[in-house]
């Protein structure tokens, strides 16, 4: 399972941080220190995978790419594959320039409820599932119009409606 | 949602995020935020604060815990906020609290009634909420409060909810497998849902059930491969599609379905062999998606029963990996040629430049893979280089957690394929010296003993060689600062036990250096206390030997002030150490027998043995012997055993006969297992130098089977025999294996034989190549060989148990008869060296082989180039498709794609992409 999906900039400042098991914030902040200090010491056409198992235990990975400023990681144990992980994260990616038209690192600090929103819909409890960009952009559409217009259920659309249809 | 200015929120928290983002040290961001910090405790408490305020603030309060503060002042606002009708309050009360709190807090408790209800609302986002909080938030106490709702939710008409019931019903799964076990055949009718997204989500509580139990699972695998074969085949519909690959998440996980159940059962795999030589031969090799699947692939085919064919494809997909320029497609090569050559380890060999090129890759995560594998296809034959190649990168890297997995793995790889006992101890040395403090305590443990035993060979000079050539390194490298404490008690001891046994040395020289020792490292009551009796050895050892013993002044100084030490045990050995000094060398050789180590280190002679020959006596005359309570409810069976011999059929009736003399009871009384038996009598024959010093404890066993054989002929094909068919095997075994590895050698002949020019490749690499990929023996071989170091010693340890079991009972008078144990003289035929033998012959042939190896480099360029014009029209491809949206501002989407895709491809862009991110701060 995935066990942590985190957004830092490349001064190591933390965008989004999402862990699948708790842990208590000084751990967190542990770990994205000792996380950022792996990076950043890593040379520029290497791959994208560094190994977890000291903070994350055994077989655990880490797969990061840099989007401009934005370091995206994500940590996962052996039921994952790095290179699906990898492509995982251009999915992320891709819905957020989708749902903000020209992502950039601002709209990820000041929507981070949103990117949570977004992230939730990709992954849920350390497991994948949607891997389809558009498809997440359509439900995270849905939660926005009905955030907005809280009193529309009755004319919500098909696609948003549905339990009534029971 | 626009990004250009407002951004939604407040000028406060625009402030804030800038403030902190021009922040210069991270005591300024902290104060920034701690004054932030007091404004939301003051304002969160104010009453009527409008709803959307509100939101604002929970919102900051997560934002300051992310950067590291503790937000819990106001972590009962964002549980109330969960209560809201308002759905983005509701949502944003959820983020909150799933981020804040841990399934444990006790908090939560006011939130399942939340949750309870929530599920239950006529709105499904809201049911998405609630089931997004649910997978975070229930611990295996609350369960039950919501598991019913969960369980109806499976049925849901939405699919969003379905996939998100499946979720929370596998975290269910996790959390507590007991409260959710009546429920898993849910998970198998979930296969059969008509979406293929639950059908997806579905597969991964599958996969940990599995995973657990494969058995009860293997009537799914017609399903999986039905399944995986219309994903493949493009059944789903296009919105499952990824660059042009079906649904590859699901077609992954399958396959790991597929490589659990297929593990091991031929029947199983049969069924997978068609699809996944589908999948191989469709999959994209440009894509990394495509490369992710055919990795997954392989990793398939080497868990599952070998198929000829798909071995074949695994292994060219393999050498296309490897050949790769993109370093994380390699690294996916390196990793799945690790699990191919659990198949068959040849494969390994033409791809041996690729694999120097990785272990010399300035990537640290390839170059750990690559020592991976190398571990996994260590042998006697190249275990040098691969062991020196481990030690010289573990000295190199400073991250201790590692270190202690390298040195770990040295260790064991030392102790697997040592070809010499000289580099065994050269090798230990050097982990020890730069990762002692980081190596399990009982690798020293092992350490000494392997010195104080030799290799099991029955050989008294190479032991003694050994011992003297560790005794002269450590005399060499203990000046040297810095030592690790395990280290050092591993030098102090052996000093102890053999400094003086080849008489190079003299007992003050060595008593001189262990002074040095206790005295540099003062603060180390360890390493002083292994001094300490390691100077009683010594001194004891000369006065034995009948000579004048002068002790050093710093000894006695040093002698002295531990005698005052706080630590009553270094106290009681400074003690110790005088009275024995002051004791005759009589009695000095029976409290400190010369070379008795292997006593020493751990048994204690619980038995008693000393009373055996008051014991025998007290047999002799009639005594009846004694027995544990164990023993004597064993002692019917016994008495049936023997009724047996005597051809009596009614065991069960009343014996008139009188009972015997209690011998055959005694005999009978042997360890019950047959290969203590032969384990004792193995040691019998490696060590009979101890077993003349002390007759009565060691060649017992051997007594004992010969007992066997003289009274209980029915036992004696359990027990008595096999101790001497036995005794002989591990040197067999070791010859038999040596031979196999020669004509293995001479294998590697084939294997090299190319069609591709000849080129050069520089003389170093070769060299290394040549060493690392020489004969093809396989794995199993090599287990075999090396073997017998390893088996040898925990015959040992059992052999000392089993001593110490039977000592008591036997009695040694008859031993005196008894001579030389057999054993000995077939056990000491091979002294040679088999792997010396062989060095020649391999370092020839593998130079020979290597010589024909072909231009990869040449092959790469090509490869690399073809692949990075398929990127590239990819990407064409995406940023035409998501081209027709309308975008305000100049394209800043190609831009980031653009970027993204060169990082990947693994190539820095000579400079910042000037359009990308330009309205970042500022």
């Amino acid at each position: 399972m995935i066990r942590a999906v985190i957004v830092m900039n490349d001064q190591g400042k933390p965008r989004l941080v999402k862990f699948y098991e708790h842990q208590p914030v000084e751990k967190q902040q542990e770990i994205i220190r000792s996380i950022y200090g792996v990076l950043c010491s890593r040379a520029e056409n290497v791959s994208n995978f560094v190994q977890a198992d000291s903070t994350f235990g055994p077989d655990t990975r880490l797969v990061y790419k840099t989007f401009a400023t934005l370091y995206f990681i994500v940590i996962f144990d052996d039921s994952e594959n790095e290179l699906a992980i990898l492509d995982l994260m251009q999915v992320f990616v891709e819905t957020l320039d989708k749902c903000f038209s020209n992502v950039c690192e601002l709209d990820i600090v000041f929507n981070f409820n949103k990117v949570h929103t977004i992230l939730d819909e990709i992954i849920l409890g350390g497991q994948v599932i949607e891997m389809s960009s558009s498809e997440v952009v359509k439900a995270v559409d849905g939660i926005s119009w009905l955030e907005k217009n809280p009193n529309s259920i009755i004319r919500v659309p098909k696609s948003i409606s549905g339990w009534q249809g029971r | 949602m626009g990004s250009q200015g407002g951004f939604g929120q407040s000028k406060e928290f625009l402030d804030l995020v800038k403030s902190i983002g021009e922040s210069r040290s991270k005591a300024e961001e902290d104060r920034i935020v701690l004054r932030e910090i007091e404004t939301l405790r003051r304002r969160i408490t104010e009453p009527d604060i409008p709803k959307r305020k509100m939101k604002e603030y929970i919102i900051r309060l997560v934002y300051i815990e992310m950067l590291g503060h503790d937000a819990s002042f106001g972590y009962i606002h964002a549980v109330k906020m969960t209560h809201d009708d308002s759905l983005l309050l509701k949502r944003t009360g959820y983020l909150a609290v799933t981020l804040f709190l841990n399934e444990d807090h006790d908090l939560i408790i006011l939130i399942v009634n939340t949750i309870q209800k929530d599920l239950k609302s006529d709105n499904f986002l809201v049911v998405c909420a609630a089931l997004n909080a649910v997978c975070k938030l229930i611990n295996d106490e609350t369960i039950p409060a919501v598991l019913q709702q969960v369980v109806e939710l499976l049925y849901h008409p939405k699919e969003a909810v379905r996939k998100k019931a499946v979720m929370a019903l596998h975290r269910f799964y996790q959390r507590s497998p007991s409260s959710v076990t009546h429920l898993v055949t849910n998970f198998r009718k979930k296969l059969c849902d008509n979406d293929p997204g639950v059908m997806g989500a579905t597969l991964c509580p599958l996969f940990d059930l599995i995973m657990i139990d494969v058995n009860s699972h293997k009537d799914l695998v017609g399903s999986f491969v039905s399944i995986l074969k219309q994903v493949a085949e493009r059944r789903l519909p296009k919105s499952y599609d990824y660059h042009q690959t079906p649904a590859p998440f699901i077609q992954i996980k399958l396959l790991k379905i597929l490589a659990l159940l297929g593990s091991g059962d031929k029947q199983s795999s049969e069924q997978m062999y068609t699809i996944i030589g589908d999948i191989m031969r469709r999959s994209d090799t440009t894509s990394n998606i495509g490369n992710a699947i055919l990795y997954e692939c392989i990793c398939c085919v080497s868990s599952i029963h070998p198929s000829p064919k798909l071995f074949g494809a695994a292994a060219d997909a393999i050498a296309k990996l490897l050949k790769s320029d993109v370093h994380n497609l390699r690294y996916m090569g390196i990793d799945a040629l690790g699990r191919l050559i659990r198949i068959n380890p040849e494969v390994a060999e033409q791809h041996q430049l690729a694999v120097i090129d990785c272990l010399e890759d300035p990537d640290d995560t390839l170059k750990r893979k690559t020592f991976e594998l190398l571990y996994k296809m260590t042998k006697s034959s190249n275990v040098e280089v691969i062991v020196d190649r481990m030690i010289e990168y573990m000295i190199s890297i400073n991250d201790n957690h590692y270190k202690t997995e390298i040195a770990s793995r040295c260790v064991e790889l030392a102790e697997q394929f040592a070809p010499s006992n000289r580099w065994f101890i050269q090798t230990m040395n050097k982990v020890f010296q730069h990762a002692g403090d980081l190596v399990n305590p009982k690798v020293a443990h092992n350490l000494m003993r392997l010195i104080a035993e030799g290799f099991g060979e029955d050989d008294d000079t190479a032991d003694s060689q050994l011992r003297s050539s560790a005794v002269e390194s450590y005399l060499r490298i203990m000046g040297e600062p810095k030592l690790p404490s395990t280290f050092l008690q591993v030098i102090c001891w052996v000093l102890g036990e053999y400094g003086t046994a080849d008489g190079k040395y003299s007992a003050s020289y060595i008593g001189g250096k262990l002074c040095d020792v206790a005295e540099a490292h003062s603060s180390d009551d360890t390493v002083k206390a292994y001094a300490v009796t390691a100077l009683m050895k010594v001194c004891s050892y000369e006065k034995a030997a009948g000579r004048k013993l002068d002790m050093l002044s710093e000894c006695q100084s040093l002698i002295e002030s531990l005698s005052a030490s706080h630590s009553t045990d270094l106290q009681q050995r400074a003690y110790e150490l005088k009275a024995i000094i002051s004791l005759d060398g009589i009695a000095m050789e029976n409290i400190m027998p010369l070379d008795a180590s292997c006593e020493d280190i751990e048994v204690i002679d619980k038995s008693l043995s000393f009373l055996n020959s008051y014991v025998q006596k007290s047999l002799e005359e009639g005594a009846k012997p004694y027995l544990t309570e164990h023993e004597r409810s064993r002692t019917r069976n016994i008495s049936n055993f023997r009724n047996h011999d005597h051809h009596d059929a009614s065991t069960h009736s009343l014996r008139f006969e009188a009972y015997e003399v209690p011998k055959p009871v005694i005999s009978a009384r042997l360890p019950p297992t047959a290969s203590l038996t032969e384990l004792a009598a193995v040691r019998e024959q490696s060590y009979q130098r101890e077993v003349h010093r002390s007759p009565s404890v060691g060649s017992l066993s051997d007594k004992g089977s010969q007992e066997l054989r003289l009274r209980l002929d029915g036992v004696q094909k359990k027990w008595g025999r096999p101790t001497y068919s036995s005794a002989a095997s591990p040197s067999t075994s070791d010859s038999e294996s040596h031979t196999v590895n020669g004509t293995g050698k001479g294998k590697s002949f084939e294997p090299s034989s190319r069609r591709q020019p000849e080129v050069e490749i520089p003389e170093e690499k070769q060299k290394l190549a040549a060493s690392l990929f020489g004969g093809t023996t396989s794995k199993s071989e090599k287990k075999q060989s090396g073997g017998g170091i390893k088996g040898s010693k925990a015959t040992r340890s059992t052999a000392d148990q089993t001593r110490a079991t039977t000592a008591v009972v036997h009695p040694p008078v008859d031993l005196l008869d008894f001579g030389e144990p057999s054993g000995a003289a077939s056990g000491s035929s091979s002294t040679v060296d088999p792997f010396k033998q062989l060095e020649g012959l391999v370092d020839t042939n593998q130079y020979s082989n290597v010589s024909k190896d072909p231009d990869l480099l040449s092959l790469y360029s090509d490869a690399a180039s073809t692949s990075g014009q398929n990127q590239n029209q990819e990407t064409g491809n995406l940023s035409h498709g998501s081209g027709n949206r309308t975008t305000k501002g100049p394209n800043l989407k190609d831009a980031l794609g653009k970027d993204a895709l060169v990082r990947q491809m693994g190539v820095t862009p000579a400079t910042q992409n000037p359009n990308l991110f330009k309205d970042l701060l500022g």
